[in-house]
């Protein structure tokens, strides 16, 4: 590097991708979209038909059915995914922390796999394994339980607990990493010392291990909210953009996507987009409460 | 270690967790050698067949395939060099140099993190339509080059390896800061580069939602909206989706088994600190 430039700007230098990347893709058109979702305009007609409407956006997502319809599918989605994710991640990790030694990174890979692969190549093999009548989950409930096949992509009921299947299997392994990297965290002597007061191992779970967990527990449900509350690829590729059944799978995200894309409604997609980023920040401000307050009575 | 019982039921209960996990994958693999009707037999097919050249003869003639994997290893590559490029930059500046609006300029890195990716789809659509970029390939790799976790990823590095004391040195020496920059930092970088450069790779192979958005033709498609495009014809070739998602999934088996504990740890370092 020969070229010579006052060294105070050398900073400013090495930041300009960065802060001119960010201006244009990231900061301006989240500020367009705060604005769009006060406008009513369809892309179609030219930016001189964009027309100021007030809350109209913000009252029109409001009211609409299929807005909450889409709510009421993500919490459901969010909820059968995440629950389980946390209640099986954090005793595996136990698990694997306590009995596994060197081979803890084989099988916490295992796990992890998921994670790392493309959704596009998942949602297209379970899409084959959800297929109704020679599908091989179907085969395998039959021949274990003698059930009748489940119309798992065409049927309302059964197309969320599939995508809720899908949505568990990919992270569940992420959540276990966080709880091993957080387990190893926990200083030995603890346990040392709960032994030799006579702690059993279920005393030593609850009163060392999950209180040391505590701050990644807050930090992973965190994450799973955000990223239930942002569900779009897995429901979607799985119900080829349109929902499903009875819409079903429909989450806010798709919902967006369709309402921009399909609709051509920019100004209420982007009021919807507002709308969900505040509920989001809402929930992840009273899971934070709900944690702060625990400790406080602990 | 005296109680030998509990043990062996965490192997048990961890094992098939862990053969639940990766049966997917593998029933993906003989999927992929299977023919369209084959793959619906009573009993399903457990072991691998010898269709996956005719299943990738479907691939071809339904897709323009191979230019689709081409397509995706150039975006991958392009974005994987901008982005160690663009975040170690920055992410030395922040961890070793001192300027005006340091702080709130990191704040704003932070920040960004936070931002669902929904927010943005309807306006980067729109960024993507007035400069023209609909349907071209750097409307993929540029606007995410200068990563808000990529910066993170290359401050923390730097802060705890490259020693002020080797900067100052350099500089008493007549270096300049870029040169320092580059032939003293970045150097010294180099174990987060190459996971920055995993991660990086990863996400830009298996991102289906900017795609979705920006690309029309199916000549200019990446790999996933192409591998989608074929599910949405009436009758699905099962066939030759899952030898397109094998294929679509191996590189990153590949790479996951070459440095599973590498990319663990990167993706993981927000949380770890």
């Amino acid at each position: 590097m020969s070229l010579r430039l006052p060294s105070h700007w050398a900073p400013y230098v090495l930041v300009s991708p960065f802060l001119i990347l960010f201006a244009v893709f990231g900061l301006f058109p989240l500020l367009f979209s705060l604005w769009l979702a006060f406008q009513s305009w369809e892309p179609t007609s030219g930016i001189e038909a964009m027309k100021f409407v007030g809350l109209d956006n913000f009252v029109f997502a409001l009211t609409d059915g299929w807005f909450w319809k889409a709510l009421r599918n993500t919490l459901w989605l969010a909820t059968a995914s995440g629950v389980p994710q946390h209640l099986v991640a954090l005793p595996l990790a136990v698990f694997l922390h306590q009995a596994f030694g060197r081979w803890r990174g084989l099988f916490s890979g295992a796990y992890f796999l998921p994670y790392i692969t493309s959704t596009v190549a998942i949602a297209m093999l379970f899409g084959s394994l959800f297929s109704t009548d020679y599908g091989l989950v179907n085969q395998a409930l039959h021949a274990l339980f003698g059930t009748e096949n489940i119309n798992w992509m065409r049927s309302p009921q059964a197309i969320k607990p599939a995508v809720a299947i899908v949505v568990f299997w990919r992270y569940v392994g992420f959540n276990l990493v966080l709880y091993l990297a957080a387990l190893q965290t926990i200083p030995h002597d603890l346990y040392q010392a709960a032994k030799l007061d006579g702690a059993n191992a279920w005393q030593q779970f609850w009163r060392i291990t999950l209180p040391g967990l505590k701050p990644m527990i807050l930090f992973g449900v965190t994450l799973s909210i955000i990223g239930g509350m942002q569900l779009f690829e897995e429901p979607f590729i799985l119900t080829n953009g349109k929902g499903g059944a009875d819409q079903a799978a429909m989450t806010v995200a798709m919902y967006l996507y369709r309402e921009a894309f399909d609709f051509s409604d920019f100004g209420g997609a982007s009021a919807l987009a507002w709308i969900m980023f505040g509920l989001i920040a809402l929930l992840t401000w009273l899971t934070n409460q709900a944690f702060a307050e625990r400790r406080a009575v602990a | 270690m005296t109680k030998s019982l509990p043990k062996y039921a965490a192997y048990l209960i961890v094992g098939a967790g862990a053969l639940i996990m990766l049966a997917p994958f593998y029933f993906m693999f003989v999927f992929a050698t299977q023919s369209r009707t084959d793959i619906f037999n009573v009993p399903p097919p457990l072991w691998f067949n010898g269709e996956l050249l005719n299943n990738i003869g479907v691939l071809t003639t339904r897709l323009p395939f191979w230019k689709n994997v081409g397509w995706s290893l150039y975006v991958g590559l392009m974005s994987t060099a901008l982005t160690l490029l663009f975040c170690s930059m920055a992410g030395y500046a922040f961890a070793m140099l001192e300027f005006r609006f340091k702080k709130a300029l990191f704040a704003l890195v932070m920040g960004t993190m936070m931002v669902p990716a929904f927010m943005n789809m309807i306006p980067s659509f729109m960024v993507m339509d007035a400069l023209g970029w609909i349907d071209t390939h750097r409307a993929l790799y540029l606007p995410g080059a200068a990563s808000a976790f990529g910066i993170f990823l290359m401050r923390q590095f730097a802060a705890s390896t490259v020693p002020h004391e080797l900067i100052n040195a350099a500089r008493i020496d007549g270096c300049s800061e870029l040169g320092i920059y580059w032939r003293i930092a970045l150097p010294l970088m180099k174990p987060a580069l190459g996971t920055l450069g995993l991660i990086t790779f990863i996400s830009s192979w298996n991102n289906f939602m900017n795609p979705l958005i920006v690309m029309r033709t199916a000549e200019n498609y990446t790999l996933p909206l192409a591998l989608r495009s074929l599910f949405s014809t009436t009758s699905t070739e099962w066939g030759a989706l899952m030898a397109g998602s094998a294929i679509a999934t191996l590189p990153l088996l590949v790479l996951f088994v070459v440095s599973s504990r590498q990319l663990i740890a990167g993706l993981t370092a927000g949380a770890v600190k």
